[in-house]
């Protein structure tokens, strides 16, 4: 109701708009000042927090000296960039990136769907929203926390994962000081995290299927697992794929703060990544325009990703995020 | 047979609720470990027998932890933080949100564009630094904690889409009765987006309760600091525990994993103690995200 009267007035407004958009929008702006007025302070904290540092990005071709302008002064060009691009902490770190990401997207991905179907499987509601409860706590609890209790767990003096390999085999390993335990423990730690929260949207696909297509099934004398097979599977495998080619799109973005967390020198050979070799460059080494060339090179990486995954999921499944 | 089929407790019921069963404990084990070791004496920690409860039962760990000034003054911090920040948070996101809900605000896509844009591309963080602590000076001030991460674009979407939903009748008859837009957008708009900002202040509030980077980067001040970064340096070893502890203790290596449990539970405490109360509307949230997405 509302909208055809939102373009009976800009209907009636069209001929002037010949004159220009602008004008047009200035003049919108005028008579409805008030509405505009509540987009000043968010808009003001996107052109200081992102744009002007989006702008700062030029100090990956400056220089940039203490006391001297914010994001450098003297124009250097590619120097910061051959610098990384030859230093081979670099390479190791998109190695190890590229690898931590893969891995994880590949060995977590299927969980919580399976988790999700099983969840469905419960009959008892009082049974399955407890489990739902219990399994989505871990994504509130902090990095910190999750880390703490890694270290904990996994001490070679007091740790239970080491007091029962101690009673197993009579060795202990040093989970965190070993550079091929890196992984698994970022894996599994990860997985453990993020279960239950990241089923809920395969739980919401699950409720959105159509009951009598089971119930059809059911008269055609389909099993429990031929329901799930050919009724269940299908209705939720849109959803996968759209979070499947999302997840490809942010593939390079992993857990920075909690790698940051849970490396030390003894892991780096594993367990550095680029988000990590950025901050100790820029951050630790105070070399500002090195860690914003990284940066940059790291932000551009993302967005290939994320275009060509949203490129990929406008093809192949109508849905896109843009 | 349908009868039969419904009340049958097949194996496969019997191998799923073993399943649920077993993700209940490996969720639970982490934190029923760590209360474990915060509540038990140090000889048995040391030597590594605790599994499932506490053994040699006290509540010392506790109390010395209850006396660490330091602890407590970063969990003020923390709470100040989060109140302030989840307000500054909600305020920028609701005042973005309901104007890009309007079909009527001409330029919307190009202000759409200007934060959806955000999204893919950042400044990263070195130059946002360098704007935190060089430009605008905000290094060892709460200020640099609250307010350079103070919108989600994600969150503000989320909002736009419950802003579309509000009934526009109610709002075209205020304005015939000539309301402004401000009364309409606070009489109105604030009191009907009560779930919605319910749902996003949680968000925001987790989101800083657990916040130890930013503080990290931007605090040098011990007094300044959030319990998640006070934390942070305990395990990370950055502070010993000595310094926590007072000094003259026995056998550091043990007190330090009591110390450690006990500070991380308690400043866990909170989020597990209204998290069940909540869920419901971070689920929400999820879901009205998901519907756009």
């Amino acid at each position: 109701m509302a909208s055809t009267n939102e373009v009976v007035k800009t209907t009636a407004v069209a001929p002037k708009a010949k004159t220009g958009k602008l004008q047009e929008f200035w003049h919108a702006v005028k008579k409805d000042w008030r509405l505009y007025s509540l987009l000043l302070l968010p808009l003001l904290h996107y052109i200081i927090f992102q744009y002007i540092p989006m702008y700062g990005v030029v100090i990956a071709f400056r220089r940039y000296q203490p006391g001297g302008p914010v994001y450098g002064s003297q124009w250097v060009g590619l120097r910061y960039f051959r610098m990384f691009l030859r230093d081979y902490g670099f390479w190791r770190a998109f190695r190890n990136n590229l690898i931590i990401s893969i891995e994880y997207l590949v060995i977590s991905f299927p969980f919580p769907i399976i988790f999700a179907l099983l969840l469905n499987e419960l009959k008892n509601l009082k049974c399955k929203r407890f489990v739902q409860t219990v399994s989505y706590l871990p994504h509130f609890i902090s990095t910190v926390i999750v880390v703490g209790m890694l270290k904990e767990m996994l001490s070679p003096t007091i740790g239970i994962v080491n007091m029962a390999l101690k009673a197993l085999t009579g060795n202990t390993i040093d989970f965190l000081s070993e550079p091929k335990w890196f992984r698994t423990i970022y894996i599994v730690s990860g997985i453990w995290q993020q279960l239950g929260w990241n089923s809920i949207i395969y739980l919401a696909a699950l409720t959105n299927i159509n009951p009598e297509l089971y119930d059809a099934a059911k008269v055609d004398g389909a099993s429990r697992f031929q329901q799930i097979k050919y009724v269940t599977i299908p209705g939720i495998l849109p959803t996968v794929m759209v979070i499947l080619i999302l997840n490809i799109g942010s593939l390079m973005s992993v857990g920075f703060e909690k790698i940051l967390l849970l490396y030390n020198p003894l892991t780096y050979e594993t367990a550095d990544v680029i988000s990590t070799f950025l901050y100790r460059m820029g951050l630790v080494n105070n070399n500002y325009s090195l860690g914003a060339a990284v940066g940059l090179c790291n932000s551009i990486i993302g967005v290939i990703l994320l275009t060509s995954a949203n490129f990929l999921s406008r093809k192949l499944t109508d849905s896109s995020l843009w | 047979m349908r009868i039969s089929q419904r009340n049958k407790i097949s194996v496969f019921d019997i191998i799923n609720a073993l399943i649920m069963i077993f993700v209940i404990v490996v969720t639970l084990y982490p934190f029923l470990y760590l209360t474990s070791i915060s509540m038990s004496s140090e000889k048995f920690v040391y030597s590594g027998e605790i599994t499932f409860y506490p053994k040699g039962f006290t509540l010392g760990t506790y109390k010395v932890l209850l006396k660490d000034t330091s602890f407590w003054i970063s969990y003020r911090n923390t709470i100040i933080y989060t109140v302030l920040g989840t307000l500054i948070s909600l305020a920028l996101t609701i005042l973005l949100a309901y104007p890009l809900s309007k079909k009527r605000l001409k330029g919307r896509s190009v202000f759409l564009g200007i934060i959806l844009f955000t999204m893919f591309f950042s400044g990263g963080l070195i130059p946002t630094y360098l704007l935190v602590t060089r430009m605008l000076r905000m290094r060892n001030t709460i200020w640099a904690v609250v307010i350079p991460g103070a919108i989600s674009t994600y969150n503000v979407l989320i909002t736009r889409t419950f802003c579309e939903g509000l009934p526009e009748e109610l709002e075209e008859a205020a304005a015939i009765d000539g309301m402004s837009t401000y009364g309409i957008f606070f009489k109105i708009v604030l009191p009907l987006s009560k779930p919605i900002l319910a749902t996003m202040g949680l968000f925001y509030a987790v989101g800083m309760w657990n916040n130890w980077f930013g503080p990290f980067i931007y605090l040098d001040t011990k007094s300044l600091f959030p319990v998640s970064l006070y934390l942070r340096n305990i395990i990370a070893g950055a502070q010993s525990t000595r310094e926590v502890v007072g000094g003259d203790v026995e056998g550091i290596g043990d007190i330090e994993a009591t110390i450690k449990s006990a500070s991380m539970i308690v400043s866990a405490l909170p989020i597990i103690m209204i998290y069940p109360f909540v869920q419901k509307y971070f689920v929400k949230g999820v879901m009205i995200g998901s519907l756009k997405g």
